[in-house]
């Protein structure tokens, strides 16, 4: 064993020390070809910390109760030491900034520069929804400038008003992202430039589509039987903010502003498992590598191990504790196994992935990391080994009946439906109700029909009524949601105008 | 390459907005949680914050999302005795289909939260106002104080100043008659010269006419003119009364039990906790009384007892002389709060209503009367009531149990024009 020369050996931490372990995880992340954004490690109290943590983690926010609301019920929880704070925070941003804590030992620094300032940063840099989706290098001066424009709305028109046009908003956020086609990059600068242009542009659009509505043109319209939307339209707060017929400009540039944010999240929510998988299976990769090459004590790694294990604990359903799979839990094992995989496959590891099997595994997991989302990433990578170390499987819920059926467990028969099965389960266009833009009335009430697609039968939640009300609100004549079964029929419809 | 940032002496507290944002946007259910909680908790604890709890279906935010029913397929880990094709009872409220039930129970309860001493006193006091406050912030400009400003040349004889006056005057003295002197000694020095000499005596006569008259014009220059008169100069400057003494005065006669003790002291903390938000400087005046008053520290106001009759008009007395003595009502908001059973030795109260009348009401801002446990209403309630129709800075309620101060209190104190 080589001689031990640990860079520190208290609890304390000192910038000094941040700054070597710093250059050391960064020493040996780059010998892996992780691949990331510059760091901007940013120490902070344990009051910023649930600031920070109040408004969705984002570095600067616009004001809003609900993240008053937010805090409130953290402050709580923490106060009470019902709840741990995060031990770190990171900002898919260029520079990716990462939040310590000061009350963090020295251990728990290396941790969370090992988990997010190498893990998730290179993941936010190289992973394909983020790289489509959001734009790391323009993300805080855009929210710089949704700030500044909300404020400066909330003096011109009052808080409520703006206050009501956010709420509402903030109703539609999961429903404002395009999901399939990439926006465009966000830019400070062209959107301050742009912003006027576009509120005039965009008014004088909205009052083309309806003069339209006065008899002139109504008989060459009602000819034509053209359908408006010609294409139903999932991003609900994309159609109004460019349809809505009775938004002032500064309304509109507030949904654009609520739709903008709501697509720089919307990876995260899809990335849950691989995100948090791929920086736990780093900082445990890279404080081992710290530990044999003698740069850490043995308490520090008991330290560690501690925290990590707690980490990644996935306790079985039927645990009081228990609250769904555990995202560290999956990605660390899932991530591990592909490196076992990778080193040492078994007979049945060279069945199920055999263009893996003996691989180089950086390349692999970097290839994993890249190029898939949870719900891709489950239905290519999960293991039968993993499948059966946690024990998975399946529950039938079937409304009607009186008894829940097993449809799988972790046998031979089970390992491929287990892993579809749970795949779907990270399949946010599963999770969430199908709902899209159907027509607008525009030769007659202006009336809007949204239709809700079902799947598996499953209706929508009774706040669906109080979502409509912020539809209306929106688009300020009759909304109307239709829910269609699988066979296209409508099967009931809730209205509000 | 990494940057290191201490960010721990940035502002903390950014969240501080939201806040106010939440509780303005829950104003309506707060206040009903903050005057709740006045009556269920001791008025003496001001000092701490309040629990309060908001039914969390006003504070949901709705967003679309599957309602339960339909086909479901969940993964679960943590198989112990499962196998393909069991089937299981369906448990009760989620419990195993995902334990929802145990650990997100709470987000779907009431959503709790604490406020601070500051926030829960604003909501408490959020629309009582000081009566007739805004008045009073006028009346400031009114009371003026005169500080001293220089010197000016006109004035009122008590302020002449007389060192300034003769210094004037003697410096015009020297002015219009220096040119004269010289002369003077001019010619004083040619008549010792003729003399000397032996010169005619019509030469020195003609000189000495001369010299007699230079004489005379200068003794003709006054000794002191109206253009010398120097007067302090004093200036008005309005002087802000932010300071209020507040009385309370007690009945502590053998009627008055501790009980009653502690809900007039319920009333007397609530209106001095009042005062003090509103005046930079409140000093408090404790007067008890049986049939003689005294002036008494907190501790013996509220915990000794006495016997005996009572003779409220003594208090009224001491309080018109210690205002007298030490509180002038153009430098002081006075306030009084008074408590008694009501009992007062019959003859008494017809002074009483004249001492408030002629010697105590007109100077202050508010008095207010509470009568505890007055099942029959005795010779003060009804004396005080011609009082109250008389003065509209003067009220009075009754009250019985703790939970009544919170309403008299508001009652008393009610905003103006808030009713209408």
């Amino acid at each position: 064993m080589r001689e031990r020369k640990p860079i520190s050996t208290g609890s304390e931490w000192t910038f000094e020390l941040l700054e070597r372990y710093d250059a050391e995880i960064a020493r040996l992340a780059a010998e892996y070809g992780l691949d990331t954004y510059p760091n901007q490690i940013e120490v902070i109290s344990s009051e910023q910390m649930m600031d920070a943590y109040a408004s969705c983690g984002l570095p600067v926010y616009y004001h809003h109760w609900s993240f008053g609301k937010q805090y409130l019920s953290i402050e709580k929880h923490y106060k009470r030491g019902q709840m741990g704070l995060a031990y770190e925070l990171v900002i898919n941003s260029n520079p990716c900034i990462a939040y310590l804590m000061e009350e963090n030992t020295m251990t728990m620094q290396a941790l969370v520069i090992a988990h997010a300032c190498y893990g998730h940063n290179s993941f936010f840099k190289n992973n394909y929804l983020f790289r489509t989706f959001t734009a790391a290098d323009a993300i805080v001066d855009y929210l710089v400038f949704a700030k500044n424009y909300i404020a400066e709305c909330e003096e011109r028109y009052g808080v409520e008003a703006v206050e009501e046009i956010l709420d509402s908003c903030h109703a539609l956020m999961n429903y404002g992202v395009d999901r399939y086609r990439k926006p465009p990059a966000l830019s400070l600068r062209e959107e301050r430039q742009r912003q006027k242009a576009r509120a005039e542009y965009l008014q004088s659009q909205i009052n083309d589509l309806w003069r339209r509505t006065i008899p002139e043109s109504r008989s060459r319209r009602e000819t034509s039987g053209e359908r408006f939307p010609p294409e139903p339209e999932e991003n609900l707060l994309y159609f109004i903010e460019k349809n809505a017929p009775l938004l002032e400009p500064w309304q509109r540039e507030i949904v654009r502003i609520v739709r903008k944010i709501a697509q720089y999240l919307y990876p995260q929510r899809h990335t849950k498992v691989m995100n948090e998988g791929w920086a736990t299976f780093w900082h445990y990769t890279l404080l081992n590598r710290l530990y044999d090459e003698g740069l850490v004590t043995d308490g520090f790694m008991l330290e560690f191990l501690e925290t990590h294990t707690a980490v990644i604990a996935q306790p079985p359903f039927d645990h009081d504790f228990y609250t769904g799979i555990n995202p560290y839990a999956l990605g660390f094992a899932m991530f591990r196994d592909l490196k076992r995989i990778c080193e040492d496959p078994t007979e049945e590891d060279q069945r199920w992935f055999p263009e893996i099997a003996g691989q180089d595994w950086l390349e692999v997991l970097d290839f994993a990391m890249r190029n898939f989302k949870d719900e891709s990433f489950i239905a290519q990578y999960l293991s039968p080994r993993v499948i059966r170390d946690f024990r998975l499987f399946a529950v039938l819920d079937e409304e009607g009946e009186d008894e829940l059926e097993i449809t799988a467990i972790h046998d031979d028969a089970g390992y491929q439906a287990i892993r579809e099965k749970l795949s779907e389960q990270y399949n946010l266009g599963t999770l969430e109700p199908d709902i899209q833009v159907w027509s607008v009335d525009t030769r007659g009430d202006r009336s809007l029909t949204l239709r809700h697609f079902q799947h598996n039968r499953r209706p929508l939640a009774e706040s669906a009524e109080e979502v409509l009300k912020h539809i209306h609100r929106l688009w300020g004549f009759t909304v109307r949601l239709e829910t269609v079964d699988e066979r296209g029929r409508v099967k009931w419809c809730y209205e509000c105008g | 390459m990494s940057q290191i940032i201490d960010r721990r002496l940035n502002p903390k507290h950014k969240s501080a907005v939201n806040r106010q944002r939440f509780l303005r946007r829950f104003r309506n259910q707060i206040r009903k949680a903050v005057s709740d909680a006045v009556d269920g908790r001791s008025v003496t604890d001001t000092d701490s914050g309040e629990q309060v709890t908001i039914p969390a279906k006003d504070l949901s935010e709705p967003v679309f999302q599957h309602g339960p029913g339909g086909r479901r397929e969940i993964v679960h880990p943590g198989n112990k005795e499962f196998v393909t094709g069991d089937r299981i009872p369906r448990p009760e409220s989620g419990k195993g289909r995902g334990g929802r039930a145990s650990n997100q129970g709470e987000g779907m309860d009431d959503f709790v939260f604490e406020l601070s001493r500051d926030e829960f006193l604003e909501f408490f006091f959020e629309d009582l106002e000081l009566p007739d406050l805004v008045k009073t912030r006028l009346a400031r400009e009114v009371a003026h104080k005169s500080v001293p400003a220089g010197f000016s040349k006109d004035g009122i004889p008590p302020n002449l100043h007389v060192v300034r006056s003769l210094r004037e005057a003697h410096a015009r003295r020297i002015a219009l008659t220096s040119g004269k002197r010289r002369r003077l000694k001019e010619l004083e020095a040619q008549l010792a010269a003729l003399k000397a000499e032996g010169a005619s005596s019509r030469d020195i006569e003609a000189l000495e006419r001369e010299i007699e008259l230079l004489k005379q014009r200068i003794a003709a220059v006054p000794f002191i003119d109206t253009l010398d008169l120097r007067y302090r100069n004093r200036i008005q400057v309005p002087k802000p009364t932010t300071q209020a003494v507040m009385f309370c005065l007690m009945d502590v006669s053998g009627s008055m039990d501790q009980y009653k003790k502690s809900l007039a002291k319920r009333f007397f903390l609530l209106l001095y906790l009042f005062l003090e938000r509103n005046y930079e400087r409140t000093d408090v005046v404790f007067i008890r009384h049986h049939t003689v008053a005294k002036e008494v520290d907190e501790q013996e106001f509220f915990y000794s007892r006495e016997t005996g009759g009572t003779v409220v008009s003594s208090a009224l007395e001491l309080m018109r002389d210690i205002i007298r003595a030490r509180y002038p009502f153009q430098d002081w908001n006075i306030y009084a709060a008074q408590a008694s059973d009501g009992d007062n030795w019959p003859e008494d109260s017809g002074n009483c209503s004249r001492l408030l009348d002629e010697e105590i009401l007109p100077y202050l801002q508010y008095y207010a009367y509470i009568e505890i446990d007055n099942d029959y209403p005795l010779g003060l309630w009804q004396e005080y009531e011609k009082v109250a129709r008389r003065w509209p800075n003067f009220a009075m309620q009754a009250i019985d149990t703790p939970a009544d101060i919170y309403p008299v209190f508001r009652e008393l104190f009610r905003k103006k024009g808030v009713d209408r």
